[in-house]
């Protein structure tokens, strides 16, 4: 029983952190209509910042900030923020095929810089020795997880009722209008560049949340915790749970990270050891069999909303 | 035999179409041509002269009513189909490829066919227009308006069709240029195929018209000899509305008066 | 020095040609960008791998080679059928999945919608063949010498002489044939198309089966000249859509020409900066194109 309830606790914890990465790409691709094809990229930034202002020193790689947690997470969110504002000013006029290009081409580019640049993010080793605040509360493993799930939770829940009342805002109302018809939503005062500008950020900074406060919880980072597949589970979770929906964005989290530990659960268990890495490719194959379903037969996802449909359904 | 006991070549009944099913713009039109015949769709703006004329040629879904092509039923057949059956369209807008040479768009007039003999009736073309002949190597976009229109009637003309349609075939041309397309009209029906226009220019269409159709708000309002339209009143205040119609027919009684004989 | 990063980036530059091409096409006549368009050179390659097995069954592979390549008629036969079985998935995934997405949603279900294959198309492949590279033989080939101080494979002479041929086939197909013209109007007008009696879904196929043909070939060209991985596909995403946004959607020359300045400026760019940063040029060439003229080279507002 209570390795049950461990480990489900160790679940949630994972899940509900993609969540807030779900959260911020909703507000994005859901309420802006912005394709970021480099969800990963920003995540990394962030989980990289916590590493390195939470980290004890390291030798010949920036570090010994050892700064708080609170800090750390702060520092993430600033720094994704900072990179999706020099992105985004490079990119946001671009219509949305060249937008997922460019972003694609950004979050490789991070991962590049990630894998090489060693100085400040240990190359392919990564960096290791973060901090987990949660040592001090209790001995019990156990119990050190419960209380980071309480934070974890806790941050999803702000980020939650913070982007509900987000959206109801005025500013929020200028979203959908752009969404819907750019020239007139101009006309009506605020720039729509800006705004978008405004959500992209906006949506960059959870998303580094989510890295800071998963790296935190590992303990180490390094470049293959941030492979594309992170893009692709995100947007399935969006897609699964149906966008401009932020409920549908956390059920989505938690229903895909579900499946994806589902079947790796399955996969070490009935496949031979030997081919256990081939194994592994069975879980993407399941994630992207269920992107690709949920888009020919429930585009609007579990609990959806509108979706972006075009006027001229014709080829 | 009269141009009124000749079966039609065209014949469309009820037409209920629009480009959203629940939407429709048509609420249950018609409209016939006889072969030989030049009949015109005049209207005001939104009326659904365009759109009829492209339901007929299958790029706008028909929710009710028939369309018959010398008897056959062509209701809703999908729209490459129409070349092969015999009903050419040349539409408004974007009726020329532009970055293919003159050659290639005649060429693809002939899709239908065989290829020996899609050559042979492209070398047709160039007898007839010898224009096009002249510049058959030059992309389609070095033409002048004029010359794309007579480019795109060709390009119909391949399939020799029995029924032609044109949607507002003189837009944006100058009056000398639309003048040489009517005339370009009347020659085509002179030679036995069934021409169905929508024009904005009505007046100028109904005068080389043989039949006129009135549609306003996706109904038919008027139809009949094209002359008995030009005379007829009614016709402008479909168009104008009624303040508007009243004024213009007092002018014109005015006028009438005044001068010595009015043609028509 | 420089003359062999030349060389190299010409012939990278024709592997990233043949692949853009189709990429290309279907980005101006389909209308999205399809992200999982690289897989299929990666299935090309792989599928490959399948019919050099059969017909290494009728024959020795090695004794069959031609000298100086490292293969020989198998090879030939293997990349027609793979030619064949690519545009086979193609047409599949089209009807399967982009068609009924196309006619419901909009441009970035589609775009979506790739992604997902992207990733099945790629883990099948390393659920079938598995991690570790694989390489088509094990022949020896002895380096050519050419001016400038650059060596090249024979192989690696091959790629271009073939990478030409396919142009120059392609060209007259898109000039000589009425399906090929038929196609350009397609990519055009495809409304105008439709009128003018044209197929359009057929025209479509047309599109599929040419861009995957080249995919394979491009995909099967790389397992020959560098190796067969499951990235493969994934680590030519970027420079694809350079080349096809360089050039200009739907534009054959475009794609080639696209193809060779990225080729060239990848491997020209190793002279100034590490060549572990080599895989970002093209997404900085991206980057500067986009910044200049967001909607492509030649691209037009919608």
């Amino acid at each position: 029983m209570i390795g049950f309830v461990s480990y489900l606790v160790f679940f949630l914890i994972l899940a509900l952190t993609f969540g807030i990465a779900v959260l911020g790409l909703n507000l994005q691709w859901g309420y802006t209509g912005l394709f970021n094809a480099g969800v990963a990229g920003f995540v990394a930034v962030g989980g990289y910042v916590m590493a390195i202002l939470t980290g004890p020193a390291r030798p010949e790689v920036l570090g010994g900030f050892e700064l708080p947690f609170v800090i750390g997470l702060a520092g993430a969110m600033l720094a994704a923020g900072l990179a999706a504002w020099i992105i985004g000013l490079m990119t946001l006029r671009l219509r949305h095929e060249y937008l997922a290009v460019a972003t694609f081409g950004i979050a490789v580019t991070i991962h590049l810089i990630c894998l090489n640049w060693e100085y400040v993010t240990g190359g392919t080793l990564g960096l290791i020795g973060i901090p987990n605040p949660v040592r001090a509360f209790s001995d019990s493993v156990l119990m050190q997880n419960v209380f980071y799930l309480l934070i974890v939770a806790v941050a999803a829940l702000v980020a939650f009722v913070a982007l509900e009342r987000i959206v109801q805002s005025p500013w929020g109302r200028m979203l959908k209008a752009i969404r819907e018809d750019e020239e007139a939503a101009a006309s009506l005062g605020k720039s729509p560049a800006r705004v978008r500008l405004e959500s992209f950020v906006l949506g960059c900074m959870l998303m580094g949340l989510c890295g800071a406060l998963y790296v935190g919880f590992i303990g180490y980072v390094s470049p293959s915790d941030f492979l594309p597949i992170v893009t692709f589970q995100i947007w399935t979770m969006l897609i699964v749970g149906g966008s401009a929906n932020n409920r549908g964005a956390l059920v989505g989290a938690i229903l895909v990270w579900g499946v994806w530990v589902g079947s790796g659960f399955f996969v070490s268990r009935v496949v031979p050891p030997e081919i256990q890495a081939q194994g592994g490719a069975l879980q993407a194959i399941l994630i992207g069999l269920i992107l690709v379903l949920t888009l020919l037969f429930r585009p609007k996802g579990l609990i959806g909303e509108e979706v972006h449909v075009s006027r001229h359904a014709q080829l | 035999m009269t141009r009124q006991t000749q079966k039609p070549v065209l014949s469309a009944a009820g037409i209920v179409a629009g480009y959203r099913p629940d939407l429709p713009i048509l609420h249950g039109v018609e409209v016939a041509v006889t072969a030989g015949e030049v009949a015109t769709i005049i209207g005001p703006n939104g009326a659904g002269k365009s759109t009829l004329i492209k339901a007929i040629a299958g790029l706008v879904a028909i929710s009710a009513g028939t369309v018959l092509l010398d008897g056959e039923d062509i209701t809703g057949q999908p729209a490459h189909q129409l070349a092969r059956l015999g009903a050419g369209f040349v539409p408004q807008t974007g009726n020329v490829f532009a970055s293919l040479t003159i050659q290639e768009n005649l060429i693809l007039g002939g899709i239908g066919l065989g290829r020996g003999e899609a050559f042979a009736r492209v070398k047709e073309i160039y007898q007839r227009y010898p224009m096009l002949g002249e510049k058959r190597h030059d992309k389609a976009a070095t033409l002048s308006g004029g010359q794309r229109q007579i480019l795109a009637v060709a390009r119909v003309l391949i399939m020799r069709p029995r029924l032609i349609l044109l949607d507002e075939p003189t837009a944006g041309l100058s009056p000398m240029a639309a003048a040489e397309l009517f005339q370009l009209v009347r020659v085509l029906a002179a030679d036995g195929a069934a021409i169905l226009m929508v024009e904005q220019n009505a007046r100028a269409a109904l005068k080389m018209s043989d039949t006129g159709f009135v549609l306003a708000e996706g109904q038919n309002r008027l139809s009949g000899p094209a002359s008995d339209l030009l005379a007829d009143a009614k016709v402008g205040q479909i168009f104008l509305g009624q303040r508007g119609a009243a004024k213009k027919a007092a002018k014109k009684a005015a006028r009438k008066s005044s001068s010595k004989g009015a043609n028509r | 020095m420089f003359m062999q990063h030349f060389a190299d980036g010409i012939l990278s530059g024709a592997i990233v040609a043949l692949g853009a091409i189709g990429l290309s096409f279907t980005m101006k006549i389909l209308r999205f960008a399809n992200f999982s368009h690289s897989e299929l050179l990666t299935w090309g390659g792989y599928l490959a791998l399948i019919f050099l097995a059969f017909a290494g069954s009728f024959t020795d592979l090695s004794a069959s080679k031609i000298s100086p390549f490292s293969f020989g008629w198998p090879m030939l036969f293997a990349m027609l059928g793979s030619a064949a079985a690519t545009s086979l998935l193609a047409v599949l995934l089209h009807y399967l999945v982009f068609r009924r997405l196309a006619r419901t949603a909009g441009h970035m279900t589609l775009v979506f919608a790739s992604f997902g294959i992207a990733l099945l198309l790629r883990h099948l492949v390393l659920l079938f063949w598995g991690h570790d590279p694989i390489y088509y033989s094990n022949e020896l080939q002895f380096a050519i010498r050419i001016p400038g101080g650059a060596r090249v494979m024979p192989d690696q002479v091959f790629l271009l002489g073939l990478t030409i041929l396919v142009v120059v086939f392609l060209h007259l197909f898109l000039t000589r044939s009425r399906t090929g013209i038929a196609m350009r109007g397609v990519a055009e007008n495809p409304e105008l198309a439709r009128i003018t009696g044209v197929n359009v879904d057929w025209i479509i196929i047309w599109v599929w089966v040419i861009g995957a043909s080249g995919a394979a070939i491009s995909g099967v060209l790389y397992g020959m000249t560098v190796q067969l991985r499951p990235e493969l596909g994934f680590s030519l995403i970027l420079p694809l859509f350079a080349a096809a946004i360089l050039g200009g959607a739907g534009s054959l020359y475009g794609a080639v020409l696209g193809g060779l300045i990225v080729g060239l400026s990848e491997n020209l760019s190793v002279m100034v900066i590490p060549s572990t940063y080599k895989p970002a040029v093209p997404f900085l060439l991206i980057l500067v194109i986009l910044y200049f003229r967001p909607d492509g080279i030649f691209g037009e507002r919608k």
